[in-house]
């Protein structure tokens, strides 16, 4: 807000009830405990394809879909409104993936053609889509992409290996980014069906579900060019925008919950004879954490809202937010296992399943150095 | 929404033409800057006297007011609208200080009519001024220790003790006190009372305090056998506890409004430092460490405007909540980081005291800075702030204090 009127933070009465929805719905049906249990199991998919499916079938997953494709033609704001509750379990289902990056790549950049094919699919909860673009050796530096894309009679072969790729061993397809030959980048829809390509499942910390991809001489059309040709940083770079802004949301969730549960531990937990959360040490401690979700809580509202209605303010708020909400996620995460004590570090207590997001989330879409250095970049320093 | 929003396009036009354009660009337009007023004011400046009888006229000095006591009859939303308007082209309030910002609420809510009647006009029309006697030697976090002596004669009570951290009280016309009338009372914060005094009552003397900084608005306030008639009580004796904590509600959102200058400005002033003191003329800054610090600077100055901004939106009531405790906590540590942060680029230039070879900028801001350590003392400590979050916002149990 340089000099003019702030955006709206707050929720009209459909989001709030949205949000309380999706709170108890979360709430009751999909507690962050099933990640150890996914984990435990070496479950195939990682995650729930028929909470999935109930989500679609709620509305949830075309919130922001517009009507022509069967969506529901709200808003990113609205979509953060079920971001933020997804957040406070951990949920593993593929919002990253499919809903932040798949979708915005194609509402950003999609073809006509494209987003009448995947779209629906993907409201209706039939359609996993996700995003290749790291790999081994190009993590932070995405100009040093070793992917190319080779010209052919019918369009491009692609070869390279992406790493990471989030719900890589089961996307319907794969969003993925390549060298051309001047030099460009541009991004490319793949089916992981076709000839040359494979997947390797990865396992994180944090319960989200990954694969190495990897792209032998796999022959694209023409068509499945995502944007233009050459223009697949600037779109990734925008969809990276909307998708950090999204990760804030459930950031802001997890810390949330983190808190919360840890709020309710020290006002139970007894020693020396008095409740823990009467020690000073530790009520500062906890306001100190209080506040900073407080002030993130401010940014990504706000940051979600320049996304519907002020886009040259996107990359700003979106770095804004990035990098206050992965600091706070990570404090409250940190603050939440010191306050637990040791039962805090056991494997059977949930709150120890929140720092390994937050550090997942952190590093993620840019870490907070990263966020800050292109804040001051835009702000003429 | 939309009624509000008319309201803004009627506040804008006025505020634009009518705010004298030397005015412009030069202010906090917090509850703190403007015309501060009082009997002793000597301010000469015909702009910011014309804006002053402006505001007056239309009853905007304290828009939220009911009109017969000198406000504008107002809500509180549009009340808001109002100052946004002002702190747009940063000019000051027409009329400011404590009895508009934290005396008057609280007297408009716990006040008699006879004590809004006597009072509230004056404070509107910036013509008597009034500063806080809270804080005593022995009664600092700990401010229901206090002990300033009320004792019943007749139709009067007889003051006796001392006040101290009274801003401003040699420039003041009147006080609000806090003062012990139940010395005998179960818990100290039964038995204490709201008394306001003439500062011109024979007894009562003044001497200033000065900071670290050189300067300062503090004073020490001496009371012996200081007699004020009985209808300046205010609300019920001994129970003074509540009108106490009300005003402090009030100046923690005041202090954390005050410190909200224009968005931005916290950032774009230590860049300025650094290009000045490390002669970097555009471009970014060579050293990436200090460029981080200036940029967490700059978000968190920006989350804690999006934060008062998300506040003001939700609470369009008057009566500010806990989040001003917050306000209070985030825009004082903003506060002393700016500072910090501007003396880090000045190197050597920022440690003259006065005198030759330090530019009048330099020497102006290492006093502010030297100011700035007193934000998270004075209104509340950071630590008396984190206390009130910590038992009303979180619920958790009363320590052993």
């Amino acid at each position: 807000m340089s000099g003019h009127t702030a955006p709206s933070l707050l929720l009209n009465d459909e989001q709030k009830m949205l949000s309380k929805t999706a709170h108890e719905f979360i709430r009751e049906r999909a507690p962050a405990a099933r990640i150890r249990s996914f984990r435990d199991s070496r479950d195939e998919v990682g995650f729930s394809r028929e909470l999935w499916n109930e989500m679609a079938e709620l509305g949830w997953l075309g919130l922001q879909i517009p009507e022509d494709y069967d969506g529901l033609g709200l808003g990113f704001f609205d979509l953060c409104v079920v971001l933020e509750q997804s957040g406070r379990e951990l949920m593993p289902e593929p919002f990253v993936s499919t809903l932040l990056l798949g979708t915005q790549t194609l509402l950003l950049g999609g073809t006509e053609a494209q987003k009448k094919a995947l779209l629906p699919g993907i409201a209706a909860g039939e359609m996993l889509l996700t995003v290749g673009h790291e790999e081994a050796s190009s993590r932070d530096d995405s100009s040093k992409r070793a992917t190319v894309a080779r010209k052919s009679a019918e369009g491009f072969e692609l070869s390279g290996e992406k790493i990471q790729v989030l719900d890589g061993h089961l996307a319907d397809r794969i969003i993925v980014s390549a060298t051309t030959s001047d030099g460009g980048c541009t991004l490319f829809l793949v089916d992981p069906a076709d000839a040359g390509v494979t997947t390797k499942r990865q396992f994180r910390i944090d319960g989200l579900n990954a694969a190495i991809v990897k792209l032998d001489g796999v022959a694209v059309h023409r068509d499945d060019i995502v944007g233009e040709l050459g223009g697949g940083a600037t779109l990734l770079q925008a969809v990276f925008d909307r998708a950090a802004v999204g990760l804030s949301a459930q950031m802001l969730g997890a810390s949330e919950q983190a808190f919360a549960d840890t709020i309710e531990y020290i006002k139970e937990r007894e020693q020396f004879g008095v409740p823990i959360g009467s020690f000073q040490a530790l009520q500062h401690r906890a306001v100190s954490v209080y506040t900073e979700i407080a002030l993130t809580r401010s940014v990504v509202l706000a940051a979600a809202r320049t996304i519907d209605e002020a886009p040259d303010e996107v990359p700003r708020l979106a770095s804004l937010a990035k990098a206050m909400a992965s600091e706070t996620f990570m404090h409250a995460a940190k603050e939440a296992i010191q306050m637990h004590g040791g039962i805090g570090v056991t494997d059977e207590h949930d709150i120890g399943l929140y720092i390994k997001r937050a550090q997942a989330t952190y590093m993620t879409f840019g870490k907070p150095s990263q966020h800050r250095q292109r804040w001051a970049e835009l702000h003429g320093y | 929404m939309s009624e509000l929003d008319d309201f803004r396009a009627e506040a804008r036009t006025w505020v634009r033409e009518n705010a004298p354009k030397s005015l412009w660009g030069t202010s906090g337009s917090g509850p703190f800057d403007g015309y501060w007023g009082g009997s002793k004011c000597e301010e000469t400046d015909p702009d910011v006297l014309r804006w002053r009888d402006l505001g007056i006229e239309k009853g905007w000095t304290a828009p939220s007011w009911p009109k017969e006591y000198g406000g504008g009859g107002l809500s509180h939303g549009q009340e808001e609208i109002i100052h946004a308007e002002m702190k747009a082209i940063e000019v000051p309030r027409p009329v400011a200080g404590q009895g508009l910002c934290m005396f008057g609420p609280v007297l408009l809510k716990y006040g008699n009519d006879a004590q809004r009647a006597q009072h509230l006009p004056g404070i509107a029309r910036g013509e008597v001024r009034w500063c806080q006697g809270y804080s005593e030697p022995n009664a600092g976090s700990d401010l229901a220790n206090l002990q300033l002596k009320a004792e019943r004669d007749g139709d009067e009570y007889v003051l006796n003790g001392q006040k101290v951290w009274t801003s401003h009280a040699n420039l003041s016309d009147w006080i609000y006190c806090l003062t012990r009338t139940d010395p005998n009372a179960p818990k100290k914060q039964m038995g204490i009372s709201v008394i306001l005094a003439d500062l011109n009552t024979p007894g009562i003397t003044v001497r200033r305090i000065d900071l670290i900084s050189g300067y300062s608005p503090f004073c020490e306030t001496f009371f012996d056998n200081v007699r004020v008639p009985d209808e300046n009580l205010v609300g019920t004796e001994n129970e003074g506890w509540t009108i106490a904590k009300a005003i402090l509600a009030h100046e923690r959102s005041s202090i954390g409004r005050s410190i909200a200058r224009q968005p931005g400005s916290a950032q774009r002033e230590v860049v300025a430092r650094t290009r000045k003191h490390l002669d970097v003329a555009d471009g970014p800054i060579p050293d990436p460490l200090l460029r981080d610090e200036v940029a967490s600077l700059g978000m968190l100055e920006e989350a804690f405007h999006l934060t008062l901004a998300r506040i003001q939106q939700s609470a369009a009531s008057g009566t500010p909540g806990p989040e001003g405790s917050i306000t209070k906590i985030v825009g004082t540590e903003l506060k002393q980081k700016r500072f910090e942060l501007g003396m880090k680029v000045a190197g050597t230039q920022g440690l003259g005291w006065e005198g030759p070879g330090f530019d009048e900028d330099d020497l102006q801001y290492t006093r502010d800075w030297l100011r700035s350590r007193a934000s998270t003392i004075e209104g509340g400590s950071s630590e008396i702030q984190k206390n009130i979050v910590s038992k009303r916002v979180l619920g958790l149990p009363e320590g052993k204090t």
